[in-house]
């Protein structure tokens, strides 16, 4: 017990991954010590989720040392489940959870309480009910898994692994897909568990998260460790410099634009999810919708986009009725889209970056008499590239081969340049790294002040406090409060966001 | 009277083999396998066991050797698509038209007939309250499936991988011990299958006697949502089905008319089910464009 207080709980000495073409970790060092909250930071790409794939025993190193509490473990561990054993538990990304079972079949997933070669359902429920009542993680043991809230889902895989006595947690960008009152909630729990003993290692490129829940930061650039830093004495700027190796510009809050004219009104729009909206977007206007995720937002952009069918209400583009026009129709009249989900629906992963590129563009510039010409596709291709700084070895590569950021700036330059009077625009920047959002952000913004009018969806309340010029709060699918960008601030934002709006207030301009 | 005991008798002589292959191709579907091999099979079973029953005069036999040869023919599916990751459809049609070929071939080699082969010394298995012994223990294998999918330490881990391999795997439960586990327990009830059909249903071999029952199974764990007692449902309803065939066409109507009964309902409940599945999830985004 006294050797293992006075060993860190994870040390890692020297470790090296090396991917075909990419040196993902370069010698890298971490120590973490016995109930600590330790950040691990870097921009996307920097080699945080290899070298946890490396401790957790889903990569093998090619150099390097683990030790647990002071024990070597040799070569690494060989699978999780090891690492398991050795009371390590991770929490990926994206979550490994079997959406048909229940919390507690999840959780006693392989770790089952038994009678006879039977699963014990009532000793299992039991022990989710003591755990959670122990650790404040309260969730409905009977409750199918798919029908929770993602903030509960999290919830789940960290019972999971309570359940099978890990020390030591690992959250990857845990709090990617959480709300502020979420994520608050989750590092109220992570610091009890912290004052428990147990240990946890935070994987994130949040920095207000880590300033406000960890003791210690270790900061990744290209595979290399570039700062330990003792967070109460650390600031966001100097994280933030440690992993762009620049000085960067945090939450920047733009000049308002000059509204001129309404390109979008909708008026009493319903949708599933969404229940008699209202709202306009002008020229040289950015509109930001807030909301808790699973609000009616993304109901909202789809059935704006053609996507969905409207059960009532009416939608007007530059004052014409595009109420029941196709997404095609929208588009040929003057909406471009950059939808959520960049993988599944705003590219084609198999696809070249050209070809994705001219997606959209195939029905209007790249057309010659119904054929695309190759050469025409390379041209735009190339024009794209350059005007929006994609980083791609060629335009022939799959789109799969990009990175996050690059897909995205992708994604958003093809339809930027459209110069579609409406950009409807949805989550432009999760998971993208701080570099990129910069350069995301300054698009939107040249984008508005040439004149186009943009109805942003973000989850970011920096995002949108920063771009937009007049702030709607959607909560149950409904908009319940609208501020200008002055009374945006980051409290008045999260309040209404969690239903806190006194009354429901019609969007007027 | 058109419906009596004979016609529920009937039935449920007719239900035996599909409910079996039924069974395995929900055990499979659970496992995250899609197992569309279940008629190729069948029909290696039905084969095997009439040749074990000939050569050495005990229908069990037979019975045993169909289970054996069918779940070594199974592996097929599982190397196919566990270990080289094909891809199940292809691999699936691919053993349907190999097992047609294979028994054709072995049917004039062994036997030397072409057709059928058919003699009053083949022996069959026995009968007990009018239906085979193989029937009863489809019932069982119904309640015991049930059981072992839903409660049991196994049928949760399957259930498990079915859904999230990777998942599982992190927990350290391999996906590819199940899946095989699960194509070879296929395999077996596809043998079981094929020996009632051969030496319970009628006793003789001929030449793709399963005559599409395999996929009839493949619908019934569609519509029986791979659940074992769901799928006795499908099964049933395809039994009484085929069973109505048989008494229409002792009421006169042309054989191929009424042999269509069971393909009629299969295509009609397919039918029924996807409608009422569309009306209750709300379209897909990107639906309509
Ligand atoms: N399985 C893999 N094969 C090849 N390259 C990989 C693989 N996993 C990660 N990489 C590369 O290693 C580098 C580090 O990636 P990763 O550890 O995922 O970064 P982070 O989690 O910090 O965003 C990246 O350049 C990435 O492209
Ligand atoms: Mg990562």
């Amino acid at each position: 017990m006294t050797r293992r207080q006075a060993e860190p709980a994870v040390e890692l000495r020297g470790i090296t991954k090396r991917f075909p073409g990419t040196l993902a970790n370069d010698a890298v060092d971490l120590t973490v010590r016995h109930g600590e909250i330790h950040a691990l930071m870097g921009e996307n790409g920097a080699g945080k989720s290899t070298l946890m794939s490396v401790l957790y025993g889903m990569e093998r190193a090619d150099a390097g040392t683990i030790r647990i509490d002071g024990r070597a473990i040799k070569s690494g561990f060989g699978s999780p489940s090891d690492a398991m054993a050795a009371g390590l538990g991770m929490v990926h990304q994206s979550f490994k959870l079997f959406d048909s079972l229940t919390v507690a079949e999840n959780v006693v997933y392989a770790a089952e309480p038994r009678r006879f070669g039977l699963v014990d359902r009532a000793a299992a429920r039991r022990r989710v009910r003591e755990l959670a009542e122990e650790h404040g993680l309260a969730v409905d043991p009977d409750a199918r898994v798919g029908d929770l809230p993602v903030g509960l889902r999290q919830r789940v895989e960290i019972l999971k692994l309570l359940h099978r006595g890990a020390r030591t947690l690992i959250l990857d960008e845990p709090t990617a897909v959480l709300t502020p009152a979420e994520a608050d909630a989750l590092f109220a729990v992570l610091k009890s568990l912290a004052a428990q003993g147990r240990t946890v290692i935070l994987v994130t490129h949040k920095l207000r998260e880590v300033l406000e829940g960890s003791d210690n930061v270790t900061v990744l650039r290209d595979g290399r460790v570039v700062a330990r830093l003792v967070t109460a004495e650390t600031s966001a700027d100097e994280i933030a410099a440690a992993m762009t190796g620049r000085a960067v510009e945090l939450d920047r809050v733009h000049a308002p634009g000059t509204p001129a004219d309404v390109v979008l009104a909708v008026n009493g729009l319903t949708t599933d999810a969404v229940h008699d909206l209202a709202l306009t977007v002008r020229a040289g206007e950015i509109v930001g919708i807030a909301g808790v995720a699973g609000n009616g937002q993304s109901e909202l952009v789809e059935a704006l986009a053609g996507l969905r069918p409207t059960t009532a209400g009416r939608v007007t583009l530059n004052s014409e009725d595009i109420t029941h026009a196709s997404a095609t129709e929208r588009r040929v009249k003057g909406l471009a889209y950059v939808p959520e989900d960049r993988h599944a629906v705003g590219t084609a992963p198999a696809a070249s970056v050209a070809d994705n590129l001219a997606m959209g563009h195939h029905r209007t510039s790249l057309s010659s008499r119904g054929l695309l010409p190759p050469a025409a596709v390379r041209a735009h291709a190339q024009r794209l590239v350059e005007r929006f700084g994609i980083k791609a070895s060629s335009p022939e590569v799959p789109a799969s081969a990009l990175s996050g950021g690059n897909l995205q700036k992708l994604l958003i330059g093809r339809e930027l340049a459209h110069d579609a009077p409406l950009l409807l625009v949805e989550q432009p920047t999760r998971g993208v790294d701080i570099g990129a959002i910069q350069n995301i952000h300054d698009q939107l913004i040249a984008y508005r002040d040439s004149g186009h009018a943009v109805l942003l969806v973000s989850a970011e309340l920096s995002e949108i406090r920063g771009l937009a010029d007049r702030v709607l709060v959607m909560y149950e699918g409904r908009v319940t409060a609208t501020y200008t960008k002055d009374e945006a601030d980051e409290r008045t934002l999260g309040l209404a966001m969690a239903g806190g709006a006194g009354i429901a207030v019609e969007a007027v301009d | 009277m058109f419906f009596d005991s004979d016609l529920l008798m009937s039935a449920l002589r007719a239900l035996t083999p599909i409910l079996l292959a039924a069974l395995g191709g929900a055990i499979c579907e659970r496992a995250g396998v899609f197992n569309i091999g279940l008629e190729g099979m069948m029909l290696m079973g039905c084969f095997t066991a009439v040749a074990t029953s000939w050569f050495t005069g005990s229908p069990w036999l037979g019975v045993l050797a169909a289970a054996l040869a069918a779940a070594a023919y199974s592996l097929i599916l599982a190397v196919g698509t566990v270990t080289l990751r094909g891809d199940a459809v292809v691999l699936g049609v691919a053993m349907n038209l190999l097992a047609v070929g294979l028994t054709s071939f072995l049917l004039r080699t062994i036997f030397g007939v072409q057709g059928t082969f058919d003699d009053p010394s083949l022996a069959g298995l026995p009968l007990i309250g009018g239906l085979s012994p193989l029937a009863y223990l489809s019932w069982v294998a119904v309640a015991v499936a049930a059981v072992m999918l839903s409660r049991h330490v196994w049928g949760l881990r399957l259930r498990g991988v079915g859904e999230a391999p990777d998942a599982a795997a992190t927990l350290g439960v391999s996906p590819a011990q199940y899946k095989y586990g699960a194509v070879l327990v296929s395999g077996v009830l596809c043998g079981l299958a094929g020996a009632q059909l051969a030496l319970g249903n009628v006793t003789l071999f001929t030449e793709n006697m399963t005559a599409g029952r395999g996929w009839i199974a493949v619908v019934a764990v569609m519509l029986g949502r791979a659940a074992p007692v769901g799928v006795l449902l499908a099964a049933l309803l395809f039994g009484l089905a085929e069973a109505a065939g048989f008494r229409l066409q002792g009421l006169g109507l042309p054989q191929q008319a009424t042999d269509a009964a069971p393909y009629v309902v299969t295509l009609g409940a397919l039918f029924l089910t996807t409608a009422r599945r569309r009306r209750r999830t709300p379209s897909p985004s990107g639906a309509v464009s």
